[in-house]
This record gives C-alpha cells, sequence and structure tokens, in this order.
C-alpha cells in the first residue's frame, strides 16, 4: 500500500540513509494529521539527531536545551492546555542529561506527549555510549563493550515509570512493517491521551543509527529484531484509563 | 490605591502578576524563597501557572517554553541557583523570548552564604551563560523600585524580545518598605506574530536561536545591542555637579553612599554619588557629564571590585578608580566617609 505523505514532512528529511528517526518523523506527522490537530500541534524538539526535525517538519516547533525538551513543553502545555504537545528526544537526551526532566514530567503526570526515539548511542556527536547502549555494546566511549559493573545496566525507563501515575507508556520498534504500524498505533493512543487529558503519555521507539552502529540499515533493522528487542521488550506498559479503572 | 507595607521580595511577586505574569517556574533557595511562596497562592487566583520545578534548570526551561507561547512568564533564584539558570537565558536570548529573571544576590561563590553581598555582578552583566548575548540588567535600591522596575522590566523585555533580570539583594529582598503598586495589567499572549500557538492555516513558526535564519547575524546582534545601550541606560545622580570625587554605587550599598555624601557636604567636601539602575547598559552617559572629577570610588558588596572595572571602563581610564568592597555585612556610612578621607590624603591604593 502506498500512502500519502502527510503535509507536515513538507520536504524529505536529512537524517542518514536508513536511519530510524525519518520513519518517526513521519509517523507523529501522519497521527497529527489523521487526528486533525497538526494545526494546533507544538513540538518541543531536542538537540541530537532529533534538532534535524525541525528544518523538514511543517509545524509549530521549539529547539529546547539538551535534555530539557520535556521541561520545555511543559511551559506550553501549561500556558496553552488546549494545544497539542510534545517533546521528540534521543535517549542521551531524555535518559542522561534531562533524566531529571524526563523523570519530573512524569511524576506530575503533565499532560504533554514525549515521542522518544532509542537508537542506543549518541548519534549526533558521533556515537558515544548512551544509557540505553546494550550490554557489551561497542560505542565510541566503551571501545571494549559497555561494562555493566563499571556502567550500570542499560537503562528502561518504561520499567521506571511504570508505578508512576501516568496516562500511557508503550515501546515500539521501526524494524518491520508490522512494528512501524503498532508504533503509528502507540502514537496515536499517545496523542489522543493527551487531547483526552488524562495525562503522561510517553512512546519509546526502537531505532536503528546504522552511521555509528557500523551496519548497513538492513543489518541494523535485523539487529533490532535479533538482539535490542530482547533487553527492550515491545508492547503497551500502561494503557489508557487502565489506572483510572 | 494607597502605600502597603511590603517585604521587598513579596513586591516582586505582587508588581510581576499586576504586570500581567502568568507562569512562573521556580526552586527554593534563600533569600528568595518568599516569591516562589508568594506566587504559589498569588497566581492561581490571577489565572495564572505556579510551577515548583525540580530544579533550576527544569525551571528556566519551562520559562523558555512559556516565553515562546507569548505569555510574561519569569522565574527568581540566588547564588547557585542563579549558576544553574544560565544555560536557558543563553538559549531565551539566543531565540529572542522576553522573560524576566530575578537574583536575589548572596554573599560568595560556591554555596556562598545567605548573607547580604553583590558578588553576582559579573555573571548577571557580563552574562552567565555562552554567546553573544546580554541581559539587560535593573538594580533596584528600595521596595518600591523594586516593583517599578519588574513592570517596566517586562515591557522592556518585550520591547527587545530580550531576557531582563533584576538585581536584588538580600536586604532589598528582606526589607519591608511602604510601596504603592499600580492596577492589574493584561498581557495578550496571541499579539505576537511569533509566539507558538500552532500553525493554524498559517506559516508553522520556529523558535530557536536567530543565528539560523538571521542575514548578517554578526551585524544584526550588534546592532540590537547597540540600540539598548543607547536608549536604556538608568541612573540617578547626587550632587555630581561640582563634584572631585564621585562614588559609584548600586542596591543597597548606595543608600550607605547616599547618607556620606551628605556627610562629606557637611564638611565641605565635593563628594557625588552615580548610582547605576541599570547595570546593563552600564549608564556611560552619567560619566560622561562629569567635569571636576578627580578620582571615582566604586563602593559594592563584593571582595574583587567587580564593579570598579565597568567605572574605570565609563571614565575611559581618564581617572583613577578606587574601590571600597567586602560583603556579608552592609557598610556604615562612617566606613564610606573614612575612604573617602582616606582617597583624599592620597593613602588608597587604586584598582585602576
Ligand atoms: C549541554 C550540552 N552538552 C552536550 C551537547 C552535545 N550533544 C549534542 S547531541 C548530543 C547527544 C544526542 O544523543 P541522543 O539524545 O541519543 O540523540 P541522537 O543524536 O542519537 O538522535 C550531545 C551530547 C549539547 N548540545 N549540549
Ligand atoms: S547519526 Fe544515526 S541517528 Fe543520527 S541521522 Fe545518522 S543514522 Fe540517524
Amino acid at each position: 500500500m502506498i500512502k500519502k505523505k502527510p503535509a507536515a514532512c513538507f520536504v524529505d528529511n536529512k537524517y542518514c540513509p536508513g536511519c530510524g528517526h525519518g520513519t518517526v518523523n513521519r509517523l507523529v506527522g501522519e497521527v497529527l494529521e489523521e487526528m486533525g490537530v497538526d494545526k494546533d500541534a507544538i513540538g518541543a524538539i531536542a538537540v541530537g539527531c532529533s534538532s534535524l526535525m525541525p528544518e523538514t517538519f511543517a509545524i509549530d516547533c521549539i529547539q529546547a536545551q539538551h535534555g530539557r525538551a520535556a521541561a520545555v513543553a511543559v511551559g506550553i502545555k501549561r500556558c496553552r492546555p488546549d494545544k497539542t504537545v510534545f517533546s521528540y528526544q534521543g535517549d542521551g537526551d531524555a535518559l542522561a542529561i534531562g533524566f531529571s526532566e524526563t523523570m519530573y514530567a512524569a511524576i506530575r503526570n503533565e499532560n504533554i506527549t514525549v515521542i522518544f526515539v532509542n537508537n542506543g548511542n549518541f548519534g549526533m556527536t558521533g556515537g558515544q555510549m548512551a544509557p540505553t547502549t546494550l550490554e557489551g555494546q561497542k560505542t565510541t566511549t566503551s571501545p571494549y563493550g559497555r561494562d555493566i559493573g563499571t556502567t550500570g545496566h542499560p537503562l528502561n525507563v518504561i520499567q521506571m515509570m511504570e508505578n508512576l501515575n501516568v496516562a500511557y507508556l508503550a515501546r515500539g520498534s521501526v524494524s518491520n512493517n508490522r512494528n512501524i504500524m503498532k508504533t503509528k498505533e502507540y502514537i496515536r493512543n499517545a496523542f489522543e491521551a493527551q487531547q483526552n487529558n488524562e495525562g503522561y503519555s510517553f512512546v519509546e521507539i526502537l531505532s536503528p543509527c546504522p552511521t555509528n552502529w557500523g551496519m548497513d540499515p538492513l543489518k541494523a533493522m535485523e539487529h533490532i529484531e535479533n538482539n535490542v528487542i530482547k533487553t527492550y521488550e515491545l508492547g503497551e506498559f500502561v494503557k489508557r484509563g487502565e489506572k483510572n479503572a | 490605591m494607597g502605600k502597603q507595607l511590603m517585604k521587598g521580595n513579596e513586591a516582586i511577586a505582587e508588581a510581576a502578576v499586576r504586570a500581567g505574569c502568568k507562569f512562573f517556574a521556580g526552586y527554593p533557595i534563600t533569600p528568595q524563597s518568599e516569591i516562589l511562596e508568594y506566587l504559589s497562592w498569588r497566581l492561581p487566583q490571577a489565572d495564572g501557572v505556579f510551577v515548583q520545578s525540580e530544579s533550576e534548570i527544569a525551571g528556566i526551561s519551562m520559562v523558555y517554553g512559556a516565553a515562546a507561547s507569548g505569555f510574561r512568564t519569569m522565574t527568581s533564584s540566588s547564588g547557585p541557583g542563579y549558576s544553574l539558570l544560565q544555560e536557558g537565558i543563553s538559549y531565551i536570548a539566543s531565540a529572542e523570548l522576553p522573560c524576566l529573571i530575578v537574583n536575589v544576590m548572596r554573599y560568595g561563590s560556591g554555596l556562598g552564604d545567605i548573607f547580604v553581598g553583590q558578588s553576582d555582578y559579573w555573571q548577571a552583566v557580563k552574562n552567565g551563560g555562552h554567546g553573544d548575548y546580554r541581559s539587560i540588567v535593573y538594580a533596584p535600591a528600595s521596595v518600591q523600585e523594586t516593583a517599578e522596575l519588574v513592570i517596566s522590566g517586562f515591557d522592556t523585555a518585550e520591547k527587545y524580545r530580550n531576557p531582563v533580570t533584576i538585581l536584588s539583594d538580600a536586604s532589598i529582598g528582606q526589607m519591608m518598605e511602604p510601596v504603592e503598586l499600580p492596577a492589574m495589567k493584561e498581557h495578550d499572549p496571541d499579539k505576537f506574530q511569533w509566539s507558538l500557538k500552532g500553525k493554524g492555516d498559517g506559516e508553522f513558526r520556529r523558535v530557536t536561536s536567530v543565528m539560523y535564519f538571521q542575514e548578517n547575524y554578526d551585524d544584526y546582534i550588534a546592532s540590537k545591542y547597540k540600540k539598548i545601550e543607547e536608549n536604556e541606560q538608568l541612573w540617578e545622580e547626587f550632587q555630581t555637579e561640582d563634584a572631585e570625587i564621585v562614588l559609584v554605587s548600586y542596591g543597597i550599598s548606595s543608600r550607605i553612599c547616599e547618607e556620606a555624601v551628605s556627610m562629606a557636604r557637611k564638611d565641605g567636601l565635593k563628594v557625588g554619588l552615580i548610582r547605576p539602575i541599570s547595570l546593563y547598559p552600564f549608564p556611560v552617559k552619567a560619566f560622561e557629564k562629569l567635569n571636576n572629577v578627580k578620582s571615582f570610588i566604586s563602593v559594592e558588596m563584593t571582595a574583587l571590585a567587580q564593579m570598579a572595572e565597568d567605572v574605570a571602563l565609563a571614565c575611559k581610564m581618564k581617572n583613577p578608580v578606587y574601590s571600597l568592597g567586602g560583603g556579608m555585612v552592609i557598610y556604615e556610612a562612617s566606613d564610606v566617609y573614612a575612604k573617602i578621607n582616606e582617597v583624599i590624603e592620597g593613602n588608597a591604593k587604586e584598582v585602576f
């Protein structure tokens, strides 16, 4: 099935070939458009490769400081509660420097949607170790493979958020068509939760960084299916309405 | 409306509400916590939003988002907390957004202490964050002036689309004085073409550093701040017309200097005072008019004579500049008078 490109993606994206960010951008654009809220949406965009998004994404956006996108989104949403406000962040951004801002937006159950692209490294700065880097994974700052004895375990933030009072938590992937369609459903659920004032919604998306993983795009997708998913299970972890039922 | 007795910090908070401020995010630190406490009950009453953020970094980031939405917004902090605000202030300045930042200064570096001091001059006036920007900085010397500068500060911030800093200190923040506040004002957040509100049927907006789209960025930024320097200098002068020794002092210490000038004048000494109200832009115009001056004394509550550098620049190093510094306690007028005598007798060591 060939689908029309959403108007939100007004020119081709600038990510590396095979990068997962492009797919996620498009999914966010499609969902906002299909829900009819693209004209009312405002995005707080992280630094890192996420920062390429505003160059091709025809929706009101603000460039947040590294790690602070959730807090910036909160500032917007609290002032303009009837707009659809989201942050778009990588793993280094949301879980390293911005861990506190990420967790506290969830702790306060802020009525925003966080789109969290987990590619297991700091893509933009050249593939350094991130909180989500897998055990044993080589990066430019874990050249011997990530040693959990000194760096701790890969961070599963959804597990940490599960006991909080939040509206929606899900983890998808862009590694094959089926997963892409599921991820789109998660993104839609997340934005719908916000629209219904249910509170904080968070979608983590496992995504390839072929450039820094040193793999061609197809190998990178296989790597997600064969390895990454073992550490980061897919699915909906807090479903809408579940906590309030 | 008549005058009411108010703490400096509370006057900041109430003045902000009356100026149409609808969003505050901040984190407790002495000696500014009354600002949070006051706004936590007052803002919801006035249809606004108060958030106690998890840190100063988060607080200023929320302010960044709120300011980008076109709302009048502020945060406040002190010392170590002010250091944490710098990342956000640099972003807000780079994106040309208006907002109000309050630093109720405490003394010293690192953790410092809650005693009165003016040691954040360099950080506030010269920029604590990275890059080519300036914050417009006002230094009130009374509770009444604090309230007035908060109100005009929001207007100036919007006029130049630039952060404005109110540089208060522990004593002005904590002291009670009579203050007259203006009536409530409404601010329309939708009136700005640049504010984030969703693209609607129009063009989408980008809030990001103007560097990314401004042609001749260097010239643009240089001329923006030149304009601020030309138009926004504020100061008060006291007996400077024939003065041979001119004290330069701001905020709480300027009040003691006024007394010292009167003491000296009684004894026939030609002493005057320049009180900068705007620290950026520094009121160099006040110095250009002086004809008889032989020397300047920078009186400030800092160990390193921070403002003395700007005094030296303002007089183009044509006169010697002395300093009376040190914080934690406010000087007596007699301390200042003693320094004046030291300078007259040639026993003082100049800093420039
Ligand atoms: C305060 C600060 N520290 C460091 C950087 C440099 N920096 C830019 S992007 C980035 C990492 C981004 O990684 P991630 O969030 O995983 O996003 P990705 O690029 O992988 O999509 C870093 C460290 C910065 N911009 N600001
Ligand atoms: S560096 Fe990685 S995350 Fe960044 S655009 Fe390239 S593939 Fe994507």
